[in-house]
């Protein structure tokens, strides 16, 4: 019986220690969350704020569709996976051997009525940096953007001048009939951009 | 227009047609190439297929602006003596029922051959996903890449 009882003893001190550990570990998690959250300061509210208009147009399918976690791209304002023909990411994020994406993927819109939509190099980001924010919280997205390791390779003054730039990101407000565009014009979009950024490129919990 | 200048099959060709014009229309209305096929226009088939510098694209949407100074391949540039050994397997096989979509089929398996000399089936699968055939030959033509990846590497081995 007496061992049977020290095992016992033991358990319930086991229990009592772990349960007082997760308590201290919960209230210390929430205290720190707290203080972020208290500690943010004028700036970087505005910063974040900046990012959550930024959010409203990088989560539009025009953006959303490539930028995909799985090896399929979605296409149209629903998103629906491309796998009528069975498209693939493929080695370099530019399709698989006979099936790359720019043998039907000009480099600018084709005339022709439901034929496929065109920019310079349209391709999804490689299998090695996939870039994906397809079902991220706004904060978590605004984090994959400004991680060099995430966003391929870019530091805050290059991801502006790609925002800025790049004929794949112009082109999601030229993308051909039937297709939307972003909620915001490129224009205000940029000027979100250069707050979020200015103001410390913050992000929400 | 301004003149475009295209090397198709090996030999220089030039156009004054409008750049934005489909390569397709061009090869086979101006240089009479009427083994590319014209299918559903939109690139959903890939009947149109021709080797645009190593790619397969498809040339009913390719606009003629694209091929400019760059070469391009059809069917008809594929041999001369239909020797080449996609074509040579696509005979062994018997591939073709109505035929129609098969100049398409084969500059895709070209290319996929080209890139990938000896594919598995999956590989096969994911080259040719845009190659639509009505016949639904599409085992034979599995079967013929396999064949004329064997042909290739049979030759590679020839002294």
């Amino acid at each position: 019986m007496k061992p049977k009882l020290g095992l016992l003893r033991a358990l319930l001190a086991g229990a009592v220690l772990l349960t007082g550990f997760m308590r201290f570990a919960s209230g210390s998690m929430w205290a720190t969350q707290a203080k972020q959250k208290s500690a943010l300061s004028p700036q970087e509210g505005q910063s974040v704020r900046a990012f959550a208009a930024m959010a409203t147009v990088l989560t539009s399918p025009r953006c959303l569709n490539c930028h995909i976690p799985g090896d399929a791209p979605l296409h149209g304002d629903e998103g629906k996976p491309h796998k009528e023909l069975n498209i693939k990411r493929g080695p370099d994020g530019r399709g698989t051997p006979a099936m790359r994406c720019a043998n039907c993927h000009q480099s600018e819109n084709s005339m022709a009525l439901h034929a496929p939509p065109g920019a310079p190099n349209w391709q999804l980001p490689p299998p090695s940096m996939r870039m994906a924010w397809q079902g991220l919280s706004t904060g978590d997205l605004c984090r994959t953007l400004k991680d060099p390791a995430k966003n391929g390779n870019m530091t805050l003054p290059q991801l502006y001048k790609h925002l800025e730039e790049h004929p794949l990101v112009l082109w999601a407000w030229n993308p051909g009939p039937g297709r939307s565009i972003p909620p915001l014009s490129h224009e205000q979009f940029m000027v979100k951009v250069k707050e979020w950024m200015d103001n410390g490129a913050a992000c929400a919990e | 227009m301004p003149e475009t200048k295209v090397l198709v099959n090996g030999e220089q060709r030039t156009t004054d047609l409008d750049p934005r014009t489909p390569l397709l229309w061009v090869l086979r209305d101006t240089w009479n190439l009427t083994g590319t096929k014209f299918g559903c226009g939109i690139g959903q088939c890939g009947a149109c297929t021709v080797i645009l510098d190593g790619d397969a694209v498809r040339s009913c949407l390719t606009p003629l602006s694209r091929a400019a100074g760059k070469q391009v391949t059809t069917i008809e540039g594929l041999s001369r003596d239909r020797s080449h050994p996609v074509q040579r397997a696509w005979l062994v096989e018997q591939v073709p029922q109505c035929g129609y979509c098969q100049s398409g089929q084969i500059m895709a398996a070209t290319v996929l051959l080209s890139r990938i000399p000896q594919p598995t089936d999956e590989d096969i699968n994911d080259a040719m996903t845009g190659n639509l055939c009505r016949c639904g030959t599409y085992d034979r033509i599995r079967r013929a890449i396999h064949r004329a990846a064997e042909l290739s590497a049979a030759e590679a081995r020839k002294p």
